[in-house]
């Protein structure tokens, strides 16, 4: 085992680019790559990749396996598993990492069991032992009320995967040189057991959550489908996103895609302003990456005011219009 | 007329406030809060909705796994109440110290010795260490698919048409059974146990399975077939100083509070 050498990182492309997670985990596997001395290499899997090699290269890998066959233009668990396995058997990476996508989140533990190793799941920190040069891997636990660090100590690759905004990219350098292999996918068709009959697209109108500056984010204490068109006002007149805490989502309320939070979007606005929700540590899993978060709701002791730079306390139904009435009057003088 | 298993694990309540949560540190460990209620975690309440529902549907059994130390016996048998038909509890020593991985083995195990199954349920993440890994460790263990953080699952005749969330929708996913499924809350509120259900489910006979039970190999359980370590849990600090922006009447707030914000440049 101990010939186990190099970080390599499972690449993920949306709509024929590399997607953010991917440069993520490159440039946070640079700094681990770089303290241990080893290899940062890469792996990309689809159909039709394109020179996506040469732009993972500029953020960072030094080696990218191409993995391009039309049985992959979908994820699908064994055949994504499959492929994985053969990569990591011919490269035998020290460490794997993934991101915390619905990709990864599939792919990580059944690969991890399929390799008789270990992975953590939605790492938010990664970095290298110095006396053992093992990866501890610290993750949020209990809703992200908590801390964990893991090591995996007997076995190879150590698999993490990583929670979106987690890491950050290395400046593109164009001019930075690597070396592209491709590798043959080798799938049997009959070993891929499901089959994709449709996808569908959800996607709320307007600026991206995981994209957006400014994001307004309504609770359960809105109440209904008719406040959050308050919020969208608001939201108009800022250039923001809307989320919201899960029961308004379950509530049916506003669509699924809109919850941010632990199980829902990773958020990293500049600045979040929080109406009529607790500030759960479920919900502030998704959005405590904020560099401003702003407080309205009518319970002094909710636990968002420990989280906010600024608060009011009281009805939204009172703040909220003769907020968004002066924020029009600031943004028009 | 399919045979479902659906795993359930009973934890501390993930919604109790987040003032009430400890960890002792020089333990590693987290501290039981006191008043803090046992549940059945929640998404694997959702794991037995969308089992009930296929129930409902194509008739069927449903047999309700838990491996774990201390059951509370009203709390563990929810699934029965909600409408499965057995339950068996996973209980031995052997088990106490496991990882994700030792997890999915013993219950892989109990599922074997259950025999038939056309679908197994998990919960996408068992609301306490949120590991998200023991139902496709379950899968990979008995050799089937898996399709992970379902919304939606119809059972079709030798194949489970699911609805598996992604980033921007979902896809619609067809599988062969025998599956594995992992149910997200996006599947929508569990059942509410009927008295009826509440009354069977406490006559209802429980067995508890033990290692030797179920035929598993001493070193793939607890503590010997674990493969990661836990080296510490702590609690980050927040700073926790949010100026609150007063006024004479909430408006007046409201106002001042886009004023600051206009002052710290942030609109
Ligand atoms: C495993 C797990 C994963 C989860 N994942 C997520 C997740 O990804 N995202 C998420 O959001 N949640 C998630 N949750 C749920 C989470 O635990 C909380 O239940 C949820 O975030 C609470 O939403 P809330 O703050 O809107 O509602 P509540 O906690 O009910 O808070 C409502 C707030 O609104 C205030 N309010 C009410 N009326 C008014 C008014 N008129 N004016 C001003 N204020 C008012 C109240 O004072 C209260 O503070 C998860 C839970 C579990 C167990
Ligand atoms: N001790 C357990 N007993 C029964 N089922 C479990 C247990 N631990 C995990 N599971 C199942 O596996 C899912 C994922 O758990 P985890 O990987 O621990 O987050 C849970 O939602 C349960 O369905």
């Amino acid at each position: 085992m101990a010939d186990n050498k190099g970080v390599m990182i499972c690449g993920e492309i949306t709509e024929g680019k590399l997607a953010p997670i991917t440069t993520e985990l490159l440039g946070g596997g640079r700094k681990l790559a770089d303290t241990l001395g080893e290899e940062l290499s890469a792996v990309l899997i689809g159909s039709g990749i394109g020179d996506l090699a040469t732009e993972a290269i500029a953020f960072g890998a030094d080696k990218v396996f191409v993995v391009d066959d039309p049985l992959l233009a979908d994820y699908r668990t064994d055949s994504y598993v499959a492929v994985i396995e053969k990569v990591v058997k011919e490269v035998s990476p020290n460490i794997a990492l993934m991101g915390q996508t619905a990709m990864g989140r599939d792919l990580a533990p059944r690969l991890a069991f399929r390799l008789d190793t270990a992975t953590s799941m939605d790492c938010l920190e990664l970095s290298i032992d110095p006396d053992s040069k093992l990866l501890l891997q610290t993750r949020s636990v209990y809703g992200g009320n908590a801390m964990g660090t893991y090591v995996c100590e007997g076995t190879k690759p150590q698999i993490a995967a990583v929670r979106a905004k987690a890491m950050d990219p290395i400046e593109k350098d164009d001019s930075r040189k690597g070396e592209v292999v491709t590798i043959d996918a080798g799938l049997d068709p009959s070993m891929i057991r499901t089959t994709v009959v449709d996808k569908v697209k959800e996607e709320v109108e307007g600026i991206k959550l995981e994209d957006a500056e400014v994001i307004v984010c309504g609770g359960r204490g809105m109440g209904s489908t008719e406040a959050f068109q308050e919020l969208e006002a608001l939201a108009k007149l800022l250039g923001a996103a809307v989320g919201a805490t899960r029961p308004p989502c379950d509530n049916g309320w506003v669509p699924a895609g809109m919850q941010v939070g632990l199980t829902g979007k990773i958020v990293s606005p500049t600045l979040y302003i929080a109406v009529a929700l607790s500030g759960a540590s479920q919900h502030m899993a998704g959005c405590s990456g904020s560099k401003n978060i702003i407080a309205i709701n009518k319970d002094a002791e909710a636990n968002i005011f420990n989280e906010a730079r600024f608060g009011v306390v009281g009805d939204y139904k009172k703040v909220l219009p003769a907020f968004t009435e002066k924020v029009k009057e600031l943004l028009a003088g | 007329m399919p045979n479902m298993i659906v795993c359930v694990k009973q934890i501390a309540d993930p919604e109790a406030p987040a003032g009430s949560f400890r960890v002792d540190e020089s333990a590693n460990q987290v501290v039981p809060a006191a008043g803090v209620s046992q549940v059945v975690s929640p998404f694997d309440e959702q794991a037995v909705e969308a089992a009930l529902r296929i129930k409902d549907a194509h008739g069927g059994k449903i047999t309700a796994i838990s491996l774990g130390k201390s059951f509370v016996m009203d709390v563990i048998k929810k699934p029965l109440s909600m409408g499965s038909d057995e339950l068996i509890l996973l209980q031995d020593p052997a088990f106490e110290g496991a990882d994700s991985r030792s997890t999915a083995y013993a219950l892989a195990m109990a599922i074997k010795k259950v025999g038939e199954y056309d679908v197994i349920f998990c919960g996408r993440q068992a609301a306490d260490w949120d590991a998200g890994q023991v139902g496709s460790g379950i899968a990979e263990f008995l050799g089937i698919p898996s399709v992970t953080v379902a919304k939606k699952v119809e059972f079709l005749d030798g194949k489970v048409k699911v609805e598996r969330v992604t980033s921007d929708g979902y896809e619609v996913i067809e599988v062969s059974t025998p599956a594995l499924i992992t149910i997200s809350n996006e599947l929508g509120e569990p059942r509410y146990p009927k008295l009826k259900g509440i009354m069977a489910a406490a006559k209802k006979e429980v067995p508890t399975w033990t290692a030797q039970d179920i035929g598993a190999d001493a070193s793939q359980l607890g503590t010997a077939g674990a493969r990661i370590k836990l080296l510490k849990v702590f609690q980050p600090v927040k700073e926790g100083k949010c100026e609150i922006i007063e006024g004479e009447s909430p408006e007046e707030a409201a106002a001042n509070l886009a004023l600051k914000l206009r002052e710290a440049k942030l609109i």
